[in-house]
């Protein structure tokens, strides 16, 4: 469990780490951001990089801002630091929420949010928090800068709509106005393990029914997705338990679990039933 | 007049290991590093070895007049197998060593291992007890008539009445799922040789004397030439125990190319090839009268037992340890069984903390709930007619039970659980769609035998006995050397206590000196639940010893009888008077003065210790809730009630407690080594092998009585293994508890969400 060896690069800007990207991707070039996913399978010689290309000391990248009504966070924003209100209002909470469920505290510590995206885990939890709100991944090539919006980002099980020469600088999430309520569930075998369901739900309640559902899901399929279908379900609706379990059951039948050795294709299906129920009720207390 | 003793004063290991200034076997430097090319079949004949060009690569042939790990047993029914320290033609498992080759770092020599080509033809393997003992199963080794390595079987002359006169005869299977102790510290090993032929080999073992007697055996070298250092070690639980083919390789190769090798296992090669356990399958029918009570028992014990036979223990341990001591703490007199070694095409099977114990109890435990389920009686109930409450006890395989507190124990475990508190609020919980659960686990641990108990098995290789050296020098401190060789479980600070006691000065005075085969006698090691037991004992009597010379020399020195003096806190006093002299100058005197005294000059004793052995006893109990909607379990309370005799250092026996039960939990809910069809191992990573975290493991309620008996001269049981035998099967009964309003039962461990939600789906339908 010793890398195969590599040369590291340390990069002092994005154009930088971009036009090293540009001339080693093609040999196995990787950006190197906290670590925590890559090095542990550069270790089990899964990952078998050449050259990394580490934007660690880039300065500017390590803070979250408030930028047109949008939430900014640069390619080397660590995960513990949503602990705290990034920003004050619901989604400040919704982060600091689901930070906790991320691995332990020397993961957080290291970490970061767009590598978490990049990497694209499907049971990991920023991309469902991604996907949830409809955020924008900015990435960067020698040819220019795109934006790709979540719905078209994640591709497969760790696969994205990143090319091979793009780093990805920073995810835009789109603020929440006062009065957005999230709700948050996982579930996972140990605390801090891979997550085998997870769910992530949003509303705003006018006049006492559901406005503007939203409902993410991750740990189930390979890729995260939102569920407009049972959105729908919800929208217009007051609140309440028996709604809830019917959406949770809509939930369930409307996936395609993935199986490995801990959790069949039967007992996911209804981890997402749980968890998706009760992220559902967790949006209203 | 005890002053040490049954004190919980702070460990003396723990200055340096908390500071990070333990010294283990990784921190050595090494002019070359080994990287072993290991089978990535289950069963297969290698045809070819291609190492890339120019490097060193070592295979079977190289090693010419090198011998197999073969550890025997003398017994008709057992048949030893051979494992070559590199494949010699078959491979047998994934992770099976195949090559050796050498590095420059262990990096480099990954590197290098990686560019080795294999060439081999893969072949069916048998991965499995029931596919092991088909017809037609492949045979794991050549020139064996089948795959079973072991099988005892033994029936009680009066078993067949009792059985046809019995009010009712209750069922239950269980299966104890593959598993791996997994130490913090993974293997490693250091040979260093140096010009005159010698070669030091530091590792991380249990049993450092026998690894030195091994592995000059098998490289036929003399023993003499051959150093085994155990420096501080991470933690073994049995893994370390067994002889680890690579420390032979690695003495091999520093013999070979005159220098130094390392070797140090990462987590996949001690996931994948470090020695496994616990693969069973136990059934029991238990036939009891009308009033409950057990009147007779039969197992059927299968063990999977690997591709190897770990030495000294053999492939037989498990299944014999079964057979022996299945009816647990019991009275039953009437009992059969019948207990199969299984080989099969995986990693070698050997002793871990507890060995068949957890799953033996699962089983008796299990009987007793569903039993008292038959005849409507509280679990507790049930046990209480049938556990063994004279002493001494001999049970239907002769196992002498000494004095304890069976009964006494798990009432004290009662109290304190409030079980009719308890079952109210589990009433009120299932009305909100809660499932609460309670499960009782009751039993004895077999700790501290002798060499009789190891020769009862037939083992070629007969441990038991432990020596110590003690020597008190000028300045009056004293080194006790041990045989036993302790990695976590605070000999230096127990032993002292006991030693100190005895020679009446602080322990601070005494150094335990262990793990280094030129420093310490002759000695089993640490395993078993055996060294505070057996070493402690042999410490006790040398310390007597020294008391007595010490006395007899302050005797002369004090111009009063010897039996009026009395050594208390560093002084010898004449008894009743001011007249006394510190012990540190009666030490002074018999080096300095000795011409002074008619006794051999200095102040060492050695004395040995071989005990039949003696059964400390605990209940555990187990509250649990299970979410029966992601069939998550979590442990709410948990409470032991341990009686393992006298308590040297409390603290330390609390710490032993809350490991093995953590470890027993583990067993119960998380861990578990999967194999795929094609014999793939897939839980190489701590991703996949669930060990809990400090998360999952809930604070532990811990009570004690101390029932002293005379099986222990220290008047102190063992109780090393105690928390991994009694958890699983407190979590399991708890588990069941919860499930009944679905009728779901589960015998099966670990009781992971996937069982769970099978058991659910199956009570269902």
């Amino acid at each position: 469990m010793k890398p195969s060896s590599f040369t590291h690069h340390e990069v002092g800007s994005i154009d930088e780490a971009v036009a090293a990207l540009a001339r080693f991707s093609a040999e196995g070039g990787r950006i190197l951001a906290g670590g925590q996913s890559l090095v542990p399978m550069m270790a089990f010689r899964l990952a078998q990089p050449t050259h990394l290309i580490d934007i660690n000391r880039i300065p500017g990248l390590d803070r979250p801002r408030l930028e047109a009504g949008e939430l900014v966070i640069p390619a080397c924003v660590r995960h513990a630091g949503f602990h705290q209100q990034v920003i004050p209002g619901p989604l400040g909470d919704m982060l600091a929420t689901v930070v906790r469920h991320i691995a332990h505290v020397p993961i957080r510590n290291r970490g970061t949010f767009c590598g978490s995206i990049a990497h694209a885990d499907p049971s990991a939890e920023w991309p469902v928090v991604l996907v949830a709100l409809d955020g924008v991944v900015v990435a960067r090539g020698v040819a220019g800068t795109r934006e790709i919006p979540a719905a078209a980002f994640f591709q497969g099980i760790m696969t994205t709509a990143l090319a091979e020469h793009e780093m990805l600088t920073e995810i835009r999430l789109p603020n929440a106005a006062a009065g957005q309520r999230y709700g948050f569930c996982e579930h996972a075998r140990r605390a801090g393990d891979y997550a085998q369901a997870i769910a992530l739900a949003g509303w705003r309640i006018s006049e006492g029914v559901i406005r503007q559902a939203r409902l993410a899901i991750g740990g189930v399929e390979p890729t995260p997705r939102r569920l407009p279908a049972v959105e729908a379900l919800l929208d217009g609706h007051a609140p309440n338990d028996a709604l809830f379990s019917e959406v949770a059951d809509a939930v369930a039948h409307c996936v395609t679990p993935m199986e490995d050795p801990q959790v069949s294709a039967s007992l996911r299906r209804d981890l997402l039933r749980a968890t998706t129920r009760r992220a559902l009720q967790r949006a209203c207390a | 007049m005890t002053t040490w003793v049954g004190r919980s004063i702070r460990r003396f290991e723990d200055p340096a290991l908390v500071r990070g200034q333990g010294r283990f076997t990784a921190d050595l430097p090494a002019a070359r590093w080994v990287r072993f090319v290991r089978s990535p079949v289950a069963s297969g004949l290698v045809e070819r070895i291609t190492p890339p060009a120019g490097s060193v690569c070592i295979t079977h042939a190289d090693l010419v007049g090198v011998r197999p790990i073969k550890p025997m047993l003398d017994r008709f029914d057992y048949v030893p197998i051979e494992q070559p320290l590199l494949a010699k033609a078959c491979v047998r498992y994934v992770g099976d060593l195949v090559a050796a080759v050498l590095g420059t770092t262990a990096a480099d020599a990954e590197d290098i291992a990686d560019q080795v080509l294999l060439d081999i033809t893969a072949l069916q393997p048998v991965m499995d007890t029931p596919s092991a003992l088909a017809e037609d199963a492949p045979v794991v080794h050549a020139g064996m008539s089948d795959n079973i390595v072991v099988r005892a079987q033994m029936c009680t002359p009066g078993h067949a009445q009792a059985w046809a006169a019995a009010d009712r005869i209750i069922d239950c299977d269980i299966r104890s799922h593959r598993q791996s102790g997994q130490p913090i510290e993974a293997r490693a090993a250091h040979a260093a040789w140096d010009s005159s032929g010698r070669v030091t080999l530091t590792c991380t073992a249990q049993m450092p004397h026998l690894m030195r007697t091994a592995i000059a055996d098998l490289l036929d070298m003399p023993e003499a030439d051959l150093r085994v250092v155990a420096p501080d070690v991470g933690g073994g639980f049995g893994q370390k125990m067994s002889l680890a083919p690579e420390y032979a390789l690695v003495v091999w190769l520093a013999r070979k190319f005159r220098t130094s090798i390392a070797w140090v296992e990462d987590r996949r090669e001690n996931l994948m090839a470090s020695f496994h356990s616990r693969d069973l399958a136990i059934s029991v029918q238990g036939a009891f009268d009308a009033q409950a009570r057990l009147v007779a028992l039969s197992g059927d014990v299968l063990a999977n037992v690997g591709a190897y036979a770990p030495y000294p223990n053999t492939a037989a341990v498990e299944p014999l340890m079964s057979f022996a001591e299945l009816p647990g703490p019991y009275a039953v007199a009437e009992y059969a069984c019948l207990a199969r070694g299984v080989v099969t095409n995986t990693c070698a099977s050997a002793p871990y903390r507890g060995v068949s114990r957890p799953a033996l109890t699962l089983a008796m435990e299990r009987l007793m709930d569903k039993a008292a389920r038959s005849f409507g009686l509280l679990p507790e109930e049930i046990r209480r007619r049938n556990l063994v409450q004279q002493f001494p006890h001999t049970s239907p395989t002769g196992l002498i039970y000494d004095t304890a507190s069976y009964r006494e124990t798990m009432e004290l475990a009662l109290r304190v659980a409030d079980l009719t508190r308890f079952r109210q609020r589990q009433v009120t919980a299932r009305v909100e769609k809660r499932y609460l659960g309670v499960g009782i686990a009751t039993f004895c641990e077999r700790t501290g035998y002798g060499s009789p108990a190891f020769a009862a098995r037939g083992m070629g290789v007969t441990p038991g006995w432990e020596t110590v050296q003690l020597a008190m020098d000028p300045s009056g401190f004293v080194e006790a050397r041990i045989g036993a060789s302790p990695h976590g479980q605070g000999l230096r600070t127990t032993l002292a206590q006991i030693i100190a006691d005895a020679v009446g000065i602080v322990p601070e005075r005494v150094r335990i000196i262990h793990g280094d085969t030129d420093r310490t006698p002759y000695g089993w090691g640490t395993f078993a639940s055996r060294s505070l037991v057996i070493s402690g004992g042999a410490c006790l009597i040398a310390a007597q010893q020294l008391h007595t010379r010490l006395c007899r020399v302050a005797s002369i020195m004090l111009e009063a009888a010897e039996a009026d003096i009395e050594l208390r806190d560093g002084i010898a006093r004449v008894a009743g008077t001011d007249r006394t002299i510190a012990i540190a100058d009666i030490a002074r005197a018999s080096y300095h003065g000795a011409h002074r005294f008619a006794e051999s000059p200095g102040l060492q004793e050695t004395a040995s210790y071989d005990p039949l052995g003696t059964f400390s006893n605990a209940t555990h109990i187990a509250f649990v809730d299970v979410d029966v909607e992601t069939c998550a379990v979590r442990i709410e309370r948990f409470i032991v009630a341990e009686d393992a005799g006298r308590l040297i250092n409390p603290m330390i026996v609390d710490g032993q407690i809350r490991g093995g039960v953590a470890q027993g939990i583990a067993n119960a809910l998380y861990e578990e080594i999967v194999y795929d069809e094609h014999g793939d191992i897939l839980t190489t990573t701590l991703a996949d092998f669930l060990m809990p975290t400090a998360h999952e493991i809930p604070p532990l309620e811990i009570h004690h009585l101390e029932t002293l008996s005379d099986a222990s001269i220290i008047g102190a049981k063992g109780l090393g293994e105690g928390g991994t035998i009694g958890a699983p099967a407190a979590v399991l009964n708890a588990i069941n508890d919860a499930l009944q309003p679905f009728g779901a039962e589960l015998d099966a461990m670990p009781a992971t969400p996937l069982r769970i939600h099978d058991a659910l789906r199956a009570a269902r339908t």
